[in-house]
């Protein structure tokens, strides 16, 4: 057996750097957040740990969320959140790093959106894993008996942390689940934009128009492990090869299709990139908040 | 290296003890979400699939209320089954599996059901992991009847009182600290985690506190990774200022040794515990509680406490170090009382 003695200890802190803390990327995933080109401004979107590419597609303001990530004073919740719980009242967006916890609360915003009767809808998204906590299952039948304007969308990358959905699912499609509930499930296949776009169109147009929930299973791929700088080892290389880099095909279909010119696209992307910059430059100056802030928040009112 | 110098932190110490239990009984086995493969955060379950078999290292959906609640039932019905959860905070999701299922089925059958069980949690801040992923909830859990609740500061300790857990016939709560464990990319563990470790079995008993450091003015009770702040702080404390600290680890939550705690503060007249739990409602104001029912006039001065303010925990750096312990704040605690 390998000995571990002292002096002799691991080289990565979680606790160190400018960005500390289990840090979730969705880098791959990114295709999901088409989703939100189906919103309207009054829907309510709940993401769970890795709700980054949802976040900055459902409009979460940008600098606010970069501060945030690095525990910053002008972070949207003046660094009490971080990268685990992005949160934007302007824009109607939440998120929970309890695995599952999203659900509830999403079937809680469309009980207040059939209320208000505003025609609004709400969504969440959580993993494959996440299908298997008693939630998926408390949800959707809550949801479908009370015919809710909710979608649940599950972000299908295949993998819980190390665990294979092979490995913790007894079917290999969640979209399938929905039948329990007397209410339509839907899997969308290959990480593809375009389809994304199409069948979340879909889904929200029919929850909109009153007829109760819909689940949504999006197949993605996690193209890093659980958390950075986690080297996903448990991933076998033929699924690494097997991953399609949604951003870099749906760069491709634009060129091929011809929607922009290749030197408007570019202009765009540079675009995009010095706001992200910027975004980031905003962050790294921002200042820390004071210690004692710790105490304030607790409560709404004193 | 010679047995007698070999050193291990507690993550290494508990999987020697689990491995060992598992080779002697068939009953011990283990579930949890990714230990199989990849060990489990702690390490524990290290190699110990390829060992035993995947029907013995079971890795689970994240289903913790199935889990949970499987795993009483398998103990209820003869096995000896760990779980492994990555976090404490995940208790939320499974609470009522642990708190009245687990803990109340002896009590309720009337001893016909034994639940010999042990929940392995980690424990913890300091690695801005935020609200959900950062407390230790030591008073939730150590509240409800019917668990013991365990909570080792070294890894001789660990080793020990993981035997003690998979030999006993009760169900066992037992919470690892995160800066304690040495786990996987969490840097270097607090340096007095780690520990001499004989690679025999032994047992560390439950409800026996230890007492690290004997002294004369003041008692400084600590739990868990607060017991290092405690160490250190009695060290500053004597070499700057000649205050004699006593340094007590009570071990175990449940059943605590409210004796040596109380004989301690009989002897120095004076008490600060320091706890990474909420301040509010917890071990702390029970340890302070338990020497005070006994004799109030024992305290020279008041008692107090050094423990997590009544905040969730904060994920920005400067926020959540104000809110957990230290030596500084026990020294300075301390330095005060002594006014």
């Amino acid at each position: 057996m390998e000995l571990y003695m002292d002096g002799k200890t691991p080289v990565f802190d979680l606790a160190a750097g400018i960005l500390p803390g289990e840090m979730h990327l969705s880098y791959g995933q990114e295709a999901v957040a088409a989703m939100c080109e189906n919103l309207t401004e009054n829907d309510w979107v709940h993401a769970g740990h890795r709700p980054h590419a949802i976040a900055i597609a459902c409009g979460v303001d940008l600098k606010g969320m970069a501060a945030e990530l690095l525990g910053k004073k002008e972070g949207l919740s003046g660094g009490r959140g971080g990268h685990m719980h992005i949160y934007d009242r302007s824009v109607n967006f939440a998120s929970s790093s309890i695995i599952g916890e999203q659900m509830p609360a999403a079937v809680g915003f469309a009980m207040a959106a059939k209320a208000r009767g505003d025609n609004s809808i709400a969504v969440s998204l959580i993993g494959d894993g996440a299908a298997n906590q008693g939630t998926f299952h408390e949800s959707l039948n809550f949801a479908a008996v009370q015919k809710l304007p909710y979608v649940c969308i599950v972000e299908d990358n295949n993998w819980a942390v190390t665990t294979s959905k092979a490995q913790s699912t007894a079917i290999a499609r969640n979209s399938d689940r929905a039948a329990a509930y007397g209410i339509p499930g839907e899997y969308v296949e290959g990480n593809n934009l375009e389809r994304i776009l199409e069948a979340t169109g879909k889904a929200f147009d029919y929850v909109r128009e009153g007829n109760g929930p819909f689940v949504l299973e999006i197949e993605t791929f996690r193209m890093m492990g659980h958390f950075h700088p986690d080297p996903a080892p448990m991933v076998p290389q033929e699924e690494k090869d097997s991953w399609v880099d949604c951003v870099a095909a749906c760069r491709e279909s634009i060129l091929l299709q011809g929607v922009l010119p290749e030197a408007e696209l570019e202009q765009l992307e540079t675009e995009v990139i010095a706001e992200v910059e910027d975004a980031l430059t905003f962050a790294i100056e921002a200042d820390y908040p004071a210690p004692e802030e710790a105490l304030e928040r607790v409560f709404a009112s004193n | 290296m010679t047995q007698a110098t070999r050193k291990l932190p507690i993550g290494r110490a508990l999987r020697e003890a689990v491995e060992a239990e598992m080779s002697n009984n068939e009953a011990v086995m283990m579930m949890g979400q990714d230990i199989f493969s990849f060990g489990g955060v702690f390490g524990v379950a290290e190699g110990l699939g390829e060992k035993f078999g995947a029907e013995r290292i079971i890795d689970t959906p994240i289903s913790e209320s199935a889990v949970i609640g499987a795993a009483a039932g398998a103990a209820m019905a003869g096995m000896r089954p760990i779980v492994e959860m990555a976090y404490v905070d995940f208790i939320g999701v499974c609470f009522s599996a642990i708190a009245n299922y687990a803990a109340k089925t002896h009590y309720m059958s009337g001893g016909q059901f034994q639940v010999p069980m042990v929940l392995l949690a980690s424990t913890g801040g300091g690695y801005s992991n935020a609200a959900q992923h950062s407390q230790t909830l030591h008073g939730t859990l150590a509240h409800m009847p019917g668990m013991k609740v365990v909570c080792p500061s070294n890894a001789y300790d660990a080793k020990g009182m993981m035997h003690t857990a998979l030999q006993g016939d009760d169900f066992v709560v037992y919470l690892a600290n995160i800066q304690t464990i040495g786990m996987m990319m969490l840097g270097k563990p607090i340096p007095g985690t780690i520990s001499q470790v004989p690679s025999e079995a032994y047992t560390v008993p439950f409800g026996e506190a230890n007492v690290c450091r004997e002294g004369s003015d003041v008692t400084l009770i600590g739990t868990a990774a607060a017991v290092h702040d405690c160490m250190d702080a009695a060290a500053v404390l004597e070499s700057d200022h000649g205050i004699s600290a006593e340094v007590i680890d009570p071990r175990t939550f449940v059943p605590l040794d409210r004796e040596t705690i109380f004989n301690s503060v009989q002897k120095t007249g004076r008490l600060v515990v320091v706890d990474e739990d909420y301040i509010s409602y917890g071990v702390t104001g029970e340890i302070i509680t338990s020497v005070a029912e006994i004799d109030p006039t024992v305290f020279k001065s008041a008692p107090r406490r050094v423990a997590f303010p009544d905040v969730p925990s904060p994920f920005s750096r400067p926020m959540e170090q104000y809110c957990l312990p230290s030596s500084s704040k026990v020294v300075s605690t301390v330095l005060d009382l002594m006014q």
